[in-house]
């Protein structure tokens, strides 16, 4: 089920075990059978931990989504609560409780478990509607990090970015460094700890302080993890605004990836079968899932979308001399031999399938003249050309109303790859975007402002050119089919964040103070302590493994350099990533904007 | 654009950039037809298994997961969801039987609950009489929680206590002093839900002055309770907090943020007037002040043309009858709109918009009505000497596009066309979008010989056009440069 959480460097299947033990423990808390109304957000990531069959060993014989209205019938003992702590939330389970039949019998139980934190706020909320004491277990699943695959971790925190940097709320940061508690406690205390960034500096000062508060945290693992690099995502706001063009990352920037699932149009995956013609075409979206766990999926995601078709066409031809091998299968041992490796072939055939017809419909898109003209512009940006002045494409875009974000994320990265817009460019792209969009995203651009997306350049000074020529952000000779650098994952671009994770490993910060001191933000070193008989000795050739942690989130195009540092034979470092969240130039700009639509409750 | 489209594809090609295309011949992605095939081929073999291969319903959740089993179970189960009689209070006293956990932190009644649900209001009085006894559990405290409320915790403890999920009185705090310590040590322990919590026990306790101001030097703490204003919808106290502060431009954003709850276009427009004084960037100010006559014409046009619609004597409205109401649209919209159901009436001089966009913007209208010479009209100009000339502000290769885009037909197409400046880019419009004529005309012009011939098999046998270009390749006093 999670093999492929154990391919790692680094045994994540400990991790999501301790995850399903804490779920069996208070399952069990609340005796006989049981209903779960989820709050939706979160059957994502739980996914991840426990399937339905382990909650039905524990007695769960229904599931609902969390929904104003009376609670469906269901002769059941227990009523339990998944949710977040969302005041919103709060208010859909007091409607749930209040409009329960106290006449029914046997009465149910009601419970609430709080993901990843119970909340004061909301308990005092549920007091104030006079349903608090309708509960009889309050408690809170710690589920701060989510395995996603080998090598990443998630907290799959929507708003942690935008709570950070807008709001200047460290709670997603105190559950950051709870998760990286829970981490070590499994995993080996951490000895060294580098960061850059206002939100590294505190979540480096809360681990310490933990350990210090908490000495029954000492624990005498040995350590698995060499270094922790913690990354605030606003050291680096360019590299989520351009377009990822990794096979994974262009999948998520078209189809969206949500714990680990995709979305996609059904069309391209009709079963074609002889006779049905197109009898009953399905209209549901087509849902997979993606991860290690699928082979071919493995080698191909990180890869820039230029090299996938040639891996693509190869597999096939692997594949069909496979099956020729029938014909040639005489004896009665060899047609068994065929037969067995036969499902092994099928799930290779139906994975190959799969990613063709997922490969056509992105083909599809970054060959239409826009997804070029776009791209053309970004690089551009990025590679320091005209960015001082209003850019045609983007006017063009916003004449023919192209969705908001999309020219937000345009406009952002101009700002950025300028360290900041001159003020006369600013206005009028302001001016044309409420004008074409609405007065009311005067809200929204006040936000990416205050999160420093977009800006005036007020020192008139631009850095991002000398930014650019010391970490090699541009790389002009980028080979997409066989990558000798990072930079093939935007072809070209070498996402700055990743960069600053290679120059730590080699040759160290003390390199490039110069560049650090231009990016928002301390950068600190802390080494923490470890028993004498917990040193490691390094056998010779050995790699070290870093976890890098992404505070405010991380983009597939990230993870794919970052595995392609990995990989690298002299490299001498392999990465375990981290995050608060995956996100895309979309989702991250998608979490800034003001909700503008009335709530739905 | 400034750029024409040709110099960028040459750009593109010799500069340094290396452009996301895929070669048609020879690309790596045609290779992806390869294995489509193999597939395709491979499905005859293998297709009998095919339903059992994975176990996956078609929506693709694998049948087990979390989210299918919520769609399975859900839908064996909803049957007789409002087929109870709401006999609410019979047997409710049994509740009472189990034993409850308190409410964990005596943060008794803090703030006020907006009453979000007016629905509720029948259904708590129902239940309020029996609430009484069955909502105050204290009396069942586990007799660990009661050392909690005897002990006498610092503040540091008590903290630290909180974080750890344990129960803990905050009412013994308090002198100013203590209160402020205990403030510091939930900053200092980075939790926001702890920091929050005395947060709320401060704020009820404390003076708003006294809170505010200790606050002012407590930065985190600060953001917290915005954050938690906001959160809890308690305006009046967040502004009194953000004037406070002299934070003025939040404020006048976060009030004018409240014009988005407003659904009443009347009150919504009174809303924004009384905005227009607050103290907003001088940028934002007038883009207020903007908002507001906008909605303010906005409604004068709606209540007219809802009038003219109703009435059915207008053409316009019978032909093209109104999609949506006009409030609420953003200016460029509004200005389609008035571009498309008024065009005469010289009423759109009051939205101050650029010129580019209104010529965009009046064009795709017009164009959309098919009203050429309001289109001619729009790129016309006189000089003095009273000669006519073609003027597009947004360049004449935008026109053909935004035209052709509205269906219109060649003939008027290919007049634009010609006004393109750019040879290059005059030429491939020409070739897109079928102008022949301006094709054959240019190709002449160019003296290309080789091209126009090849142009031949591009235009219907028999036609004016092949005639055409018949008698320009036989023309022997065209000197061909090929």
């Amino acid at each position: 089920m999670a093999a492929h959480l154990s391919s790692g460097r680094v045994n994540l299947t400990a991790l999501r075990e301790a995850g399903r033990r804490e779920l069996r423990e208070f399952l069990d808390k609340c005796a006989g059978s049981k209903a779960i109304v989820w709050d939706e957000y979160l059957t994502g990531p739980f996914g991840l931990i426990a399937q339905y069959s382990l909650l039905k060993e524990h007695e769960v014989e229904k599931m609902f989504t969390l929904k104003p209205g009376r609670l469906p019938q269901a002769d059941v003992k227990n009523i339990i609560f998944f949710v977040r702590p969302k005041l919103e939330l709060m208010d859909i389970i007091t409607d749930n409780v209040l409009r329960e039949d106290r006449g029914r019998s046997p009465q149910r139980d009601f419970h609430i478990l709080f993901v990843p934190r119970r909340s004061l706020l909301c308990e005092q909320w549920l007091k104030e509607q006079g349903v608090l004491g309708s509960f009889i277990h309050r408690e809170q699943y710690s589920l701060d990090l989510i395995p996603f695959d080998g090598d990443l971790l998630s907290m799959e925190s929507e708003s942690a970015f935008k709570e950070c940097y807008l709001e200047s709320d460290q709670t997603s940061l105190y559950h950051a460094a709870k998760g990286l508690m829970t981490l070590q406690a499994l995993y080996g205390t951490i000895p060294q700890i580098f960061g850059k960034g206002e939100c590294a500096r505190h979540v480096a000062n809360m681990m310490i302080r933990m350990k210090r508060e908490f000495p029954g945290s000492q624990n005498s693992i040995f350590p698995v993890f060499d270094t922790l690099l913690l990354l605030d995502r606003n050291v680096d706001l360019l590299t989520p605004l351009a377009t990822q063009l990794t096979y994974e990352g262009l999948i998520d920037e078209i189809y969206g990836i949500q714990n680990t699932y995709v979305k996609l149009p059904p069309e391209k995956f009709a079963p074609k079968k002889q006779g049905e013609g197109g009898k009953d075409l399905p209209t549901e979206p087509k849902k997979l899932q993606l991860n290690s766990a699928e082979e071919l999926y493995a080698e191909i995601r990180d890869k820039n979308f230029n090299a996938v078709g040639s891996v693509l066409s190869k597999k096939a031809k692997i594949i069909s001399a496979a099956f020729e091998e029938r014909h040639h299968a005489k004896t009665v041992g060899e047609i068994k031999q065929f037969v067995s490796q036969l499902p092994h072939m099928q799930a290779a055939r139906s994975s190959l399938a799969n990613h063709t017809s997922i490969a056509e419909l992105i083909k599809d898109i970054t060959t239409s003249e826009d997804f070029f003209d776009n791209l053309t512009v970004e690089q551009e940006f990025m590679s320091g050309i005209d960015t001082d002045k209003v850019n045609n494409y983007i006017e063009d875009c916003i004449a023919q109303k192209h969705p908001l974000i999309k020219i937000l994320r345009l406009v952002c990265l101009q700002s950025v790859c300028n360290s900041g817009l001159k003020q006369k460019v600013l206005d009028h792209y302001k001016k044309e975007i409420i004008q074409t969009y609405g007065y009311e995203h005067i809200l929204t651009l006040n936000n990416l402002e205050k999160a420093g997306l977009l800006k005036s350049q007020t020192s008139g000074r631009n850095n991002y050119p000398t930014i650019r020529k010391t970490l090699r952000l541009w790389m002009d000779d980028v080979n997409e089919q066989n990558p000798n650098d990072i930079s093939y994952v935007y072809s070209g671009y070498a996402p700055l964040s990743v960069r600053l994770a290679q120059l730590l490993a080699r040759p160290g910060w003390r390199s490039i103070e110069e560049v650090l001191k231009m990016l928002p933000g301390p950068h600190f070193e802390e080494r923490q302590q470890l028993p004498t008989g917990l040193q490691k000795k390094r056998q010779h050739g050995e790699n070290r493994v870093t976890l890098v942690f992404f505070l405010g989130g991380v983009t597939y195009a990230e993870i794919a350099a970052l595995r392609f540092l990995s990989q690298m034979e002299d490299g001498g470092t392999e990465y375990v990533i981290a995050t608060t969240k995956l996100i895309n130039g979309t989702s991250w700009i998608k979490s800034l904007m003001e909700k503008l639509e009335p709530a739905p409750f | 654009m400034s750029r024409a489209r040709a110099d960028e594809e040459e750009y593109w090609h010799s500069s340094k950039f290396r452009a996301f295309t895929f070669d048609d011949e020879d690309d790596e992605l045609s290779q992806l037809k390869e294995s489509k095939r193999a597939v395709n081929s491979l499905r005859d073999i293998v297709d009998d298994d095919d339903d059992d291969l994975e176990k996956v319903s078609w929506s693709g959740d694998p049948v087990g997961s979390i989210s299918w089993s919520i769609k399975e179970t859900a839908s064996s189960s909803t049957s007789s969801l409002e087929s109870r009689d709401s006999s609410l209070q019979k047997g409710y006293s049994s509740y009472s039987a189990f034993p409850k956990q308190a409410s964990s932190y005596s943060l008794s009644s803090l703030f006020k609950g907006r009453n979000k649900l007016p629905s509720f209001q029948s259904l708590s009085d129902a239940l309020s009489d029996t609430g009484v006894k069955n909502y105050a559990p204290e009396l069942r405290r586990p007799k660990a929680e009661y050392k909690d409320y005897s002990s006498d915790w610092s503040p540091k403890d008590t903290v630290r206590r909180m974080q750890r999920g344990k129960v803990c009185s905050l009412e013994r705090f308090r002198s100013l002093q203590d209160k402020l310590v205990l403030l510091d040590e939930a900053v200092a322990g980075h939790d926001g839900n702890i920091i929050t919590a005395v947060l709320i026990f401060l704020k009820r306790t404390l003076r708003k002055e006294i809170l505010f101001q200790e606050l002012e030097v407590r930065q985190v703490a600060l953001c917290h309770l915005i954050h938690f204003l906001k959160e809890t919808g308690e305006q009046k106290l967040l502004l009194d907090l953000l004037r406070f502060l002299d934070r003025t431009e939040e404020v006048a954003l976060s009030q004018y943020r409240e014009h988005l709850n407003i659904q009443d276009v009347e009150k919504r427009r009174e809303f924004l007037k009384g905005c227009i004084g607050l103290p907003f960037s001088a940028e934002d100010t007038s883009h207020v002040q903007d908002h507001y006559t906008l909605l303010e014409r906005q409604i004068i046009i709606e209540a007219n043309d809802r009038h003219l619609e109703t009435a059915g004597q207008s053409e316009i409205f019978r032909k093209y009858p109104r999609k949506a109401s006009i409030l609420n649209m953003p200016l460029v919209t509004t200005l389609f709109y008035s571009c498309f159901y008024h065009y005469t009436e010289a009423e759109l001089s009051a939205l101050q918009i650029p010129d580019k966009q209104y010529v965009l913007t009046a064009l795709a209208a017009r164009a959309k009505l098919r009203a050429w010479n309001d289109v001619d009209a729009l790129f016309t100009t006189k000089n003095w000497l009273g000669y006519t000339k073609k003027k597009a502000p947004i360049g004449f290769h935008r026109v053909v596009e935004i035209l052709q885009r509205n269906n219109a037909p060649v003939q008027v197409l290919q007049e634009y066309v010609r006004l393109v400046e750019d040879v290059e880019t005059q030429l491939n419009l020409a070739t897109k979008y079928k102008c022949h004529d301006v094709v054959i005309d240019t190709y002449r012009d160019l003296k290309d010989r080789i091209q126009l011939a090849a142009y031949r098999c591009k235009v219907e046998r028999g036609s004016a056009e092949e005639e055409k270009i018949d008698s320009i390749l036989n023309n022997t006093q065209i000197r061909w440069k090929n």
